[in-house]
């Protein structure tokens, strides 16, 4: 099993687009912490990028890494391997190279530019929003043989989560602000991975203020110790059932 | 040696095998025919846990496959169409079959220097002619020493001199007391190389007999003759 995953990190490194991707998100983070006057701005800049960039770069270069490496996963299916060892491999292989990615690009200046509590808060929530996409990216590709809607599925994921998720929260905040829906908002916010790491962060940097009256809520539950480990909790959830089904999935499959 | 049991896999609507019973013992050399789409790939990749039959069982050394990989290791496999990752050279997924598999024993490169392998390592799969293409999937299949070999369409898209060295080498294999599978549409160069038939349609299994008891059923002494003449009996 090593040496597939060593197959898979070295076939990665190869392709250069982490490469490229870990410089990129390099370029931003310190740009970001060296244009803007205080780390706190710098933190906010950075928080959009890891929750709309590193989302969509994991799930649509996981997704299409899947669909090429058809050949590859066919190939090994006739030799003596385990079949969930070729996944687990395969899963290992992209989802550690996207989290090292997020490590060096945007880890390393958070390090320098923050106090340690907030950078590792930050760095190990964007290594999990990583693992959540590569999670949901491998379900979309067990789930279809259809390599455009396969894509397409993983675009749709990013689009729901990522901008059209919040919109849908918004939404019902206004039409039901009568109503006691407070409670019942933090159970939405859970079916949402970047909610939830948006949340975690915000309510660590103090701009909660900002979130009104629901944010004081989110501030009490999230908040707390026994909230952040709810979350984080909740977050490795969302890295491990997709992931478990698309396993299920590939065990049955056909090649 | 190996045995299929009642195996059932259906694809949408069409049912590729159907009740499928068959017992394949060593130092077989067995040929798998039928029309196209009949189900002797659908076989061929149940056998190698390639494809998960909706039930039924099969047996490899009377020990079920479900639960059991290791047995792959003693199967070398020739697929109709290699598939293979388009940006690796030749060497490279050579390379990678052999550390993956971590064989112990000595490799079988009889068919690497033959087809001239060596020379063509560099080269990428993605800039690969077919027949070249079935010629590193013949390396393969018998670089580890089997004692299975499963060929798909072993000859076809081959050059009439690399399709000779296969013959001479599935021969020699045999010969060394391995059990072969072999479908082919090429019924005439099957006659030196087999020693029983299987002949499937529509999914089901038509029959599995002895070459010799075929010849004397019908009369014929070439392969080609005498299922061309057991399926006029057929429609008739």
């Amino acid at each position: 099993m090593i040496r597939i995953i060593k197959f898979v990190i070295l076939d990665i490194i190869k392709n250069k687009i982490v490469l490229a991707y870990t410089l990129l998100l390099a370029i931003f983070a310190w740009s970001a912490f060296s244009l803007e006057d205080t780390s706190a701005k710098g933190v906010l800049s950075l928080l959009n990028i890891i929750l709309l960039i590193v989302p969509l770069v994991s799930v649509l270069f996981t997704t299409i890494y899947i669909y090429n490496s058809a050949e590859f996963v066919e190939l090994l299916t006739s030799q003596p391997i385990k079949r969930n060892k070729i996944w687990i491999s395969l899963f290992i292989g992209l989802s550690g190279s996207m989290a090292i990615a997020f490590f060096l690009g945007a880890g390393v200046p958070l390090f320098i530019y923050t106090e340690p509590s907030l950078s590792l808060i930050m760095v190990s929530i964007g290594m999990l929003i990583s693992l959540v996409f590569v999670s949901l990216a491998f379900l979309s590709a067990s789930i279809t043989r259809d390599k455009a809607k396969g894509i397409g599925m993983s675009i749709m994921l990013w689009l729901y989560f990522a901008l059209l998720f919040d919109a849908l929260v918004l939404f019902l905040l206004f039409q039901l602000s009568d109503y006691p829906i407070e409670k019942m908002m933090i159970g939405i916010t859970a079916t949402s991975p970047i909610d939830l790491a948006r949340i975690l962060i915000l309510l660590h940097l103090d701009v909660s203020a900002m979130m009104g009256y629901t944010g004081a809520i989110f501030k009490k539950f999230f908040g707390s110790a026994e909230g952040m480990v709810i979350a984080f909790f909740l977050l490795t959830l969302w890295v491990a059932i997709p992931y478990y089904i698309s396993l299920r999935i590939f065990k049955r499959k056909d090649l | 040696m190996i045995e299929t049991r009642h195996l059932n896999k259906r694809f949408g609507r069409l049912q590729a095998l159907d009740k499928i019973s068959v017992h394949c013992q060593s130092s077989q050399s067995i040929a798998l025919i039928g029309p196209n789409g009949c189900g002797k790939t659908t076989l061929i990749k149940s056998v190698l846990g390639m494809v998960v039959p909706d039930s039924g069982d099969i047996l490899f050394k009377e020990k079920s496959i479900k639960k059991d990989y290791t047995y792959r290791n003693h199967i070398g496999y020739m697929p109709q169409i290699g598939r293979y990752p388009d940006n690796m050279t030749i060497g490279q997924v050579l390379d990678m079959i052999i550390n993956i598999r971590s064989y112990q024993g000595t490799l079988d490169e009889d068919l690497v220097r033959e087809f001239g392998i060596e020379q063509m390592k560099n080269k990428r799969m993605r800039t690969l002619s077919g027949g070249t293409r079935q010629k590193v999937s013949a390396c393969l299949a018998f670089i580890f020493n089997p004692d299975v070999l499963i060929l798909d369409e072993p000859t076809a898209g081959l050059d009439p001199i690399a399709s000779e060295i296969l013959k001479e080498k599935i021969i020699a294999e045999k010969q060394n007391g391995k059990l072969i599978l072999i479908t082919s549409h090429l019924l005439s160069e099957l006659d030196d190389m087999i020693t029983q038939i299987i002949f499937m349609q529509e999914g089901r299994l038509v029959f599995h007999k002895n070459i010799t008891e075929l010849h004397a059923e019908t009369g014929e002494n070439r392969i080609s003759k005498a299922i061309a003449q057991i399926l006029k009996k057929q429609k008739a």
